[in-house]
């Protein structure tokens, strides 16, 4: 863990200006969810949700500023996420694409 | 230990707080954070199989979903999440006052989370009851007044209280736990040279925040315009 050798204090400012995004991006994904984009509803609202929730865990949670390990174990916890909601969603998604035989 | 083997030179923290299977304060802070993280990390794992849950169901029945969801108060949703947003920053900021050892700072701080997370499930309580007064919670009484699909409509809300009921548990927790910190940071347990409870505390609130900003979109803001569509 040689690579973190001071303890970090994030500067008070970085939280202000995080905590003004997220409370922004708040009220934008909720007035833009009124308006009728087709599919990219879904598309917009979502991205916004993993930029918030990566400001959090970059700023609030210290992780830009953590050792590597801590970025792995973050990233090795994202990645089994995806892959328990990639591939089983990957299953539904696919299932009308062809026909089975006997159904 | 024996009295006399104590030089009373050396700060009391240092003596109290370094665990002797630790080379430094800082192996033993990493060490902590890397714990809590493991945690989360089976936290995030545990609210996905939820969100699966969700994603597949609403893949199969995208109409009674659609409907289903704008039974939820919108404004009220956002107002809600700002509070919460309100609550990381306090978190946050009592954080900070601990690693620059202001006490009265800390203690301050964590109050006002303690206060805004209670006005969260405030909120979401009056939601639960407004829920329940218009028979939408499954059951002999449901009765989703207007929805397409309405037979499967107590998929989505059954998720929905699953989901937010799963969240306002870990709020519950919190809560608990927070109240203890309040306590001993009163005390002066914490100090900037030895805060780790209250940092690993800050990861665990911050993620339940993480939580609410996907279940925000998700519960009530993705079908949103469809209203029109049916």
């Amino acid at each position: 863990m040689a690579d973190h050798s001071e303890h970090h204090i994030v500067p008070r400012r970085v939280y202000y200006l995080v905590f003004i995004t997220l409370i922004v991006m708040t009220w934008v994904t909720a007035i833009v969810s009124t308006i009728d984009l087709g599919r990219l509803n879904v598309f917009v609202a979502l991205s916004i949700a993993i930029f918030k929730a990566s400001l959090v865990i970059l700023f609030f949670m210290h992780v830009k500023y953590g050792t590597k390990l801590t970025k792995m174990i973050v990233l090795a916890g994202l990645y089994w996420l995806i892959l328990l909601l990639f591939i089983a969603m990957a299953d539904l998604w696919t299932r009308g694409w062809m026909g089975v035989p006997g159904r | 230990m024996a009295s006399h083997t104590v030089p009373h030179e050396p700060a009391p923290q240092e003596a109290v707080t370094l665990k002797h299977h630790f080379a430094n304060e800082e192996q033993q802070k990493d060490a902590s954070t890397i714990g809590m993280w493991v945690f989360l990390v089976t936290e995030i794992m545990f609210f996905g199989g939820l969100f699966l849950a969700y994603f597949a169901y609403r893949q199969e029945y995208p109409a009674a979903f659609a409907s289903a969801s704008n039974k939820t108060n919108l404004w009220l949703g956002a107002a809600n999440t700002t509070v919460l947003i309100c609550s990381s920053l306090t978190m946050a900021l009592a954080v900070n006052a601990a690693s620059l050892g202001k006490r009265k700072l800390l203690v301050l701080f964590l109050i006002l989370t303690l206060m805004l997370g209670g006005a969260f499930l405030g909120v979401k309580a009056y939601e639960y009851h407004d829920k329940w007064v218009h028979h939408e919670v499954p059951g002999a009484h449901f009765d989703c007044e207007g929805c397409d699909d309405a037979g499967h409509a107590p998929l989505f809300f059954s998720l929905y209280f699953g989901m937010t009921g799963l969240h306002a548990t870990h709020m519950l927790v919190g809560f608990v736990i927070l109240v203890i910190l309040i306590a001993q940071s009163a005390k002066g347990k914490y100090t900037a040279k030895w805060y780790t409870p209250i940092e690993m505390f800050g990861l665990y609130w911050h993620f339940v925040d993480i939580v609410w900003i996907f279940l925000f979109p998700l519960l009530y803001l993705i079908d949103r315009s469809k209203m029109g569509l049916k």
